[in-house]
Order: structure tokens, then sequence, then C-alpha cells
């Protein structure tokens, strides 16, 4: 055994109805490292953590910790914390309705001598924690009213707390900005320093390199390798995680942006909703690619909500194809030829327990109106087209949609829009969570729909996914359009945009 | 053969319907003839017939409940005073106000039960108005009617049991002449093949779904939640005047504070025991309606068993714990665990045997 090795995990073998998740997987992680786990979506980088957390129990395989006596068998998570395994998910695990405080000590609070909560004490260490952190907040308001990346350190903050060994970061990162990354990376620094072992799971390569110690590459549920960040550069890491050279993504810049016509399709004349989103114009041409740009919480999301109708507008006029869209809801809109792929995944997109074909064909359906039933034997063939076509990796049509990685989910849902075939089709950060493979699929697919005459709205946070893509950027800030960066006078470059959304003088 | 079997086991139906055998099993010991059906007086006469018949107005319930359960992760619990309103309301019509016994009707008697049926729709709108419109919790919203429906049946009656002895109207809940068959099950049997033929031929069954299940991504998909929501309502206010009907029929008279006295409970127990998950979303139709019935022979079988009516419900208490404890998931779940420990146990008792 390697000195300093806080778990091993050997063998690892775990199977759902149909697919083999993990195929003899490892996993070593050391005493004061950050480790990173890479891998596409589906290459069971989630199995294996849910394995070690007791979320899973594995089917065969050995785990082993310091300190611990034996093969280890968690049977929840609560098992995995009490031998100081701590989880923090991608999706914030925290109550909204209740206090900062009482968040951070859910479980374990302070007692006064009658029994009762200490609620002077909670507070006031829970201040202190949240201090610590340079995180300024008032502990005492509900969860609610911080913003996600805010709810995910207090989750980070809870899990420290309670004095684990082990720290299992789910892609903490993909909805905090570069501001609130730089605070994060120093809080794992500090624990690194203090001998915790860190796993980090992420998308992002960038933030590999600028933390990382160790970084672990899975594919198709098997172990590819354990290396040093110092002996796997970016291509080869990639390369691993794809399991073939891979096609860079210059690649489709050098493809181009294709050329669209002069046929307005979607115009927007002051439009606005009382509230999120101050009145805008705004204009698609027949096969045009723009992309929505800001800081998140800057209105970009809550601007496409508004012309698809998503949010009904409290003012303005929208216009498709030269006529006037009153759309009182969605069903207006998907009339129109509208389609929208919501940032939100699990709360707006994904219908849990339907299976893969279910939601699939829910747009077309509720187009056709609940008369008109798809024959059961045209929506198999529907969604084999495009479980083929966007090669959704599932086990079958009738899989539930909860049971199949983010990514793939992501591509359920694109293809509930794509076989309505929208002539307006809004894609609000498709790419989040996904990995690097899934994502530049994502980039071609909006250039392949946009040669076919589709106008297609692009929201990315990545601003070198959207100048690859996009023939325009309109910049959000404070719920305001602000301006406009056009490709074609050269403009458009990562400098511009980031100082559009900085708001500094150019 | 042994996967064969498997996938039976995992169906849905499986574990309700096994339950509704076993019941009747229970009752072939105890009674030899408790499947004889024979013909007295015309009509036919049996245990199977009674539960059949006398099932019929949970079972019409049944399906009201199921797809309010579905749409809104909620309950209808006034279908049980919708049931005794919608008696009143069509007694009162075809009596006269104030008229507490009545051989001749005051207006035909299709117009006094549209009559009935439009009150009962009018209830299941209110609460859909209030479930889907307003977001008002489900229980709290039935609630509502629970108490006030039956309350304003007994208004509508001038506070008096008002009796209806028109032959025709006791057809509903009895038999027609010269048919041997309960009325009462024909009218189920309607019932149900409406509804079902409607959720297979139309796309309602998955827009009920989706909105149990996410409502808000529904709608960004194009439904419009609200009016799905408000639509099974009006479907469950339906059934439970129809149930009604059924009901006052039996007793040709509008017995407000009797008529659907706690069938409410029943019609949610009857989902429930169908293996449908009162957390909405996937619904399985059938199972409430083999729910409904499996009740039903539950209270027959203690009845025949001399069970006193006032023990009755303690013993039922026994064996519904008893159904849902079988279906739950964490019960499924340590079965599955013992298995797999049984299976790893004997794996390693191979391999030592072998090295």
């Amino acid at each position: 055994m390697i000195n300093n090795v806080l778990i091993e995990m050997r063998d690892i073998t775990k199977t759902f109805p149909g697919v083999v998740a993990l195929d003899h997987a490892q996993l070593t992680l050391r005493k004061g490292e950050i480790h990173a786990l890479m891998g596409e979506n589906g290459a069971g980088k989630s199995t294996i953590i849910k394995c070690l957390t007791g979320v899973y129990e594995r089917d065969s395989g050995e785990v082993h910790m310091e300190g611990v006596e034996g093969n280890i068998y968690n049977h929840s998570t609560m098992d995995a914390q009490n031998i100081g395994i701590a989880t923090v998910y991608q999706e914030v695990n925290l109550c909204p309705n209740l206090s900062v405080a009482e968040n951070l000590f859910i479980g374990r609070e302070p007692k006064t001598k009658l029994g009762t909560v200490d609620w002077k004490t909670m507070n006031r260490k829970a201040r202190k924690i949240m201090d610590d952190l340079d995180i300024p907040i008032d502990v005492t308001k509900t969860l609610d009213n911080y913003s996600l990346a805010i709810q995910q350190m207090i989750a980070i903050a809870r899990a420290v707390d309670m004095d684990c060994r082990v720290l299992i970061l789910d892609e903490p990162t993909s909805s905090l900005d570069d501001n609130e990354v730089e605070k994060l990376f120093k809080l794992m620094t500090d624990l690194k320093n203090k001998g915790v072992g860190i796993l980090f799971v992420t998308h992002f390569l960038e933030q590999v390199y600028a933390v990382c110690d160790r970084i672990t590459v899975m594919r198709n549920g098997t172990f590819v390798g354990d290396y040093s960040v110092q002996e796997l550069p970016r291509v080869k890491l990639v390369a691993a995680m794809l399991g073939k050279d891979f096609d860079d993504l210059a690649a489709i810049k050098a493809e181009g942006h294709s050329s669209f016509s002069d046929e307005v399709v979607v115009e927007a004349e002051e439009l606005s909703h009382k509230g999120t989103i101050k009145p805008f114009n705004f204009k698609i041409h027949k096969g045009e690619v723009v992309g929505v740009t800001g800081l998140l919480g800057s209105g970009r999301s809550e601007m496409v909500r508004c012309i698809y109708g998503a949010d009904k507008p409290t003012g303005g006029k929208l216009s498709m194809h030269g006529k006037e869209l009153k759309a009182k809801a969605p069903i207006d809109s998907i009339r129109a030829g509208m389609g929208y792929l919501p940032d939100d995944r699990k709360a707006d997109g994904c219908i849990g327990e339907l299976s893969v074909r279910e939601n699939i064909i829910l747009a077309l359906q509720a187009r056709n109106g609940v008369f008109k039933r798809i024959p059961i034997k045209e929506q198999n063939r529907i969604a084999d087209e495009f479980i083929k076509m966007l090669q959704i990796k599932t086990a079958s049509r009738e899989t539930p949609i909860n049971q199949l990685s983010g990514g793939n989910q992501q591509k359920v849902i694109l293809a509930r829009w794509l076989c309505t075939h929208p002539d307006f089709l809004i894609l609000d950060e498709p790419t989040r969570g996904i990995d690097i493979g899934t994502k530049t699929e994502f980039q071609k697919l909006v250039l392949e729909f946009a040669k076919q005459g589709m106008s297609v709205i692009f929201i990315s946070s990545e601003i070198e996914e959207m100048i690859r893509t996009c023939t325009r950027m309109c910049v959000m800030r404070d719920g305001q359009k602000v301006g406009e960066i056009s490709s074609e006078e050269g403009a458009m470059t990562q400098q511009a945009v980031m100082g559009a959304i900085a708001g500094g003088e150019k | 053969m042994t996967g064969k079997l498997k996938t039976l086991t995992k169906n849905q139906l499986f574990l309700p319907f096994a339950m509704m055998v076993l019941v009747l099993l229970i009752n072939l010991i105890k009674s030899p003839d408790f499947f004889a059906i024979n013909i007295q007086n015309g009509v036919l006469y049996g245990r199977l017939i009674d539960i059949l018949n006398r099932g019929s107005e949970i079972a019409i319930l049944a399906v009201g409940q199921t797809l309010v359960v579905a749409v809104s992760a909620g309950t209808d619990i006034s279908v049980g005073s919708v049931m005794s309103l919608t008696a009143c309301g069509t007694c009162m019509l075809l009596a006269g106000y104030g008229v507490n016994s009545t051989t001749t009707l005051a207006v035909p008697l299709v117009v006094g039960l549209l009559f009935g049926l439009v009150l009962a729709m009018c209830c299941g709108a209110f609460n859909g108005f209030l479930v889907s419109k307003l977001n008002i919790q489900p229980m709290v919203a039935t609630l509502i009617l629970f108490t006030a429906a039956r309350a304003i049946g007994l208004l509508l009656c001038n506070n008096q049991i008002t009796y209806i002895r028109y032959e025709p109207y006791k057809y509903f809940g009895n038999f027609i002449p010269g048919c041997p068959v309960p009325t009462a099950i024909f009218i189920t049997v309607v019932v149900v093949a409406i509804v079902m033929l409607f959720l297979k031929k139309t796309a309602m069954g998955l827009y009920i779904q989706s909105v149990g299940i996410n409502k808000k991504a529904a709608r960004i998909s194009g439904l419009n939640s609200s009016n799905i929501c408000f639509m099974c309502y009006l479907i469950c206010g339906l059934c439970a005047g129809i149930a009604g009907i059924v009901a006052s029929s039996r007793i040709y008279s509008a017995d407000s504070n009797n008529i659907g006295r706690n069938y409410e409970l029943d019609s949610i127990l009857a989902v429930a025991l169908g293996g449908n998950s009162l957390g909405g979303g996937r619904f399985n139709m059938a199972g409430s309606i083999i729910g409904a019935y499996t009740i039903q022979a539950i209270t027959v079988t203690l009845l025949a068993m001399g069970v006193s009516t006032d023990q009755a419900p303690v013993v039922k208490a026994i064996i519904v714990v008893l159904i849902v404890t079988a279906q739950a998931p964490a019960f499924k779940a340590f079965l599955a665990e013992r298995k797999a420990k049984k299976l790893v146990q004997e794996n390693e008792t191979q391999k030592k045997e072998a090295a």
C-alpha cells in the first residue's frame, strides 16, 4: 500500500437493470490532496461516489479507509458521515425554508440546559463559520434569500464543520461565478493543508489544473488511470476521457458561421416583464445563431423566458414571421413554432418518472392536442430516431428519464423540441454540467440546425462556447439589455465580451 | 419460465390482484359455498354478486379519486359528502321541496338525475378551482365541501329524509325487471369503460401524469397544467354524483346523514391498495378498481364470518395494514436486501467448499 492513503476502492462493480454502471473500477484518495475525478457523462463518476457514500450499494468490490477496520459497507449517507465522509452535490441538498444557521446545525443543534435549542449559541457559531469563510451574510435569514452559489458554500461549510476527513464535491462549481469559484478554491486549499482528502468532480478543465494534485480518469464505468497533474497535460486528459484522439474544438470554429438570410423570424419590440426584465428590442433572422450573455442573474434567462412566454410579458410587442404573437401560455408559442430548453433541467425540463419516450414526445403531443394521440408505433419510431441521432445513452426508450445521467437527460429534452421541428429554438445553458465531448456535440448540432434554417438563441456561461457558435451576442446586465456585439466586425473576442458584461468602458 | 414469473410479479397489478385472490381464498376455506351463485326470484344471488354489486360505489369513486391523486398528489375528501348532496338534490327535485314521501314524480326522472349530476359537477368544479387556480392544498380545499355538502343536502331536503317510492328510481341501485344482474354493476362497467377508453385513446393519461410529476415542466412543454388539474377534479365530482345516485336508489331515499359516510376514506384506500403512489404521478386505473373490490370483499367476508358491524373496522384495519406494508417500497427493499445477503453467503460458502 502506498503511504498516506485515506480511501482505497478496488474492483468496484455496480449494475443497474440493463446497464453495467461500474466495471471493476478503482479509486485511491490520499490524505491532504485534491483529487479530480474526470470522465464523460455516464462514465460512472457519480456512481462510484454514490457507492462510497452509501447512496447505492455496490455489487462487489472492496472499500478501505484509513482508521476504519475491514471492508466498509455504507448503507446510507448517515453511515458515511459517521466515518467522516461528507458530500456536497451539484444540486444543493439543504432546506430552503430554514435559516442559514439552522441549515448549518440541523441534527446537531447546540442545546440549553433545559434541552431546548440554544439559538444564541447556534447563531453565534454560524456567524463565526461564515465569517471564517469570508461570506458576509445574515445567518438568521432563510436560505432561499441567497443565491445558489452562496447555498453551495453553506453546504460545504456544513460538511467542513462536521469534521469530515473526506470531502466529496460533485460538480460544485457549475453554478458559481469566477469570484465564488476562487473563494471555494481557497477553502479547498485550506482544507487540504489540514489533511482532508478532497474528491473533486468537475467538467471545467481549467479548474482541474488550478487546484488539483492528482487525476483519476474513468470511461464507460471502467478505470482508465490515476495520474499526477504534471504528467497529464490537457490534451492527454481529454484523450484519456474520450478514449480517442480528440478532434479539436477548433474544428468547429474552422467551419465558420453559416450565413443566414435576411428574413426576420422573431422580433421583440420593447418587450418587458415587470420586476425581472426591462423593455428590450430583439431581432433574429432565419438560420441565425444569437447568443445572450451576462452574469448569473443578469436577466439572460428571464429575457428568453419572456420571449417564449414561459413568463407572460407585461409590456411590448412580440412578432413571429411578421405576425404579432400574443402568447398566453407556452402552448401558443409552441404552436407558432418555438421551442425552449430551460436552464433548470430538473425543475423545468424533466418529467422524472416518465420514460424517455414519453419525455420526448410530450411537446409534440401537446401541440397536436389531447384528442390527437400519437399512435404508440409512431411514438416508438420518434423516440428511437432521436435516441440514435443524439446518441442518448439509455437502457431502452422505456427507461424513466431520472435514471439517465445529466447530459443524456439534456439530450432527451433537446429531442423533445427537435421532434416538433421548431423554426426558432431557445437553448438556455444546454451544456451546463455536461462533459466536454457532449459539449462539442451540442455546439456542432446548433450550427447544423442553423444551416437547416432554424434560428437559435444560445445561452452559455462559457463565453468561448458562444464565440464559437454565435454570429451576434446580446449583453445583459441587471435585467437590462445593454448592447450587442457582432462577429462581423471581428469585435467578438473574449475580452470584448467580458468587458461588456462587466460594464466597464471599452 | 422464471423470467416470465419475474415480470409477472414485478407488474404493479400483481400484488393488488394477489391480495384480492387471497381474501377470496380465505372465504372459500371458511365457507365452501362462498362462490355459489344461484337465481332466486329471477335475479342472481350470491356473495360474489354481492361484492360486485355493493362495491360499485367505491369503484366509481376510486376512478375519480385516482385521477385526482395522480394530478395533484392530494386527495378529494369531499366525495362522500358530494354523494349525499347529489342524492338530496335529486330526491328533492323529484319529490318537490318539502315533500318527504312521494309515489309520483314532480319532474321527469331524467331531469332529477341530471340536476343531481350537475350539482356534483359544480362541487367538483369548486374543488378544482380552489386547487388548480388558487393553489390551495387539496386536503384543505376539499375539506370545505367535506363539511358543507352534507349540510347543504339537508337544507335542500328540508331537514328530513325524502322517500321516492317510484319504481323506476329503484332500478339504479337494484334490478331492472327482467334483468338478473344488478344494475349498479352495469353502471360501474360503463363508467370505468368510458374513463379507461378516454385515457387510452387520448393523450390525457400522459398529460395527467406529466402534470402530477412536474407541473412546471409540463407547462413549459405546452400543457395547460391548471386546466388539466381542474378537469380531474371535475371528473371526480361527477363520479361522486353517479355513486350518490346509486347509493340513493338502493334505499329509494335521500338519507343525508348516512349516504356516502366514510366513503371518501374507502376511495382513497382503494387507490392505495391498487399500488398507486399517493404522491401523484404514475397511476394505474385497473389497480384502483381491484383495490375497491378488495375493500368490499373484506367487508363482506367479515360480515359473513359474523364479525359485528361495530368491530369490523378493527379487523379491516389490520388487513389493510398488512396489504399496504406488503406493497411499501421500504418493505420490498428489505426483502431484496435479505435475498442479496443470502446469495452472497451462498457464494462464499461455495467458494470455501471449492477451496
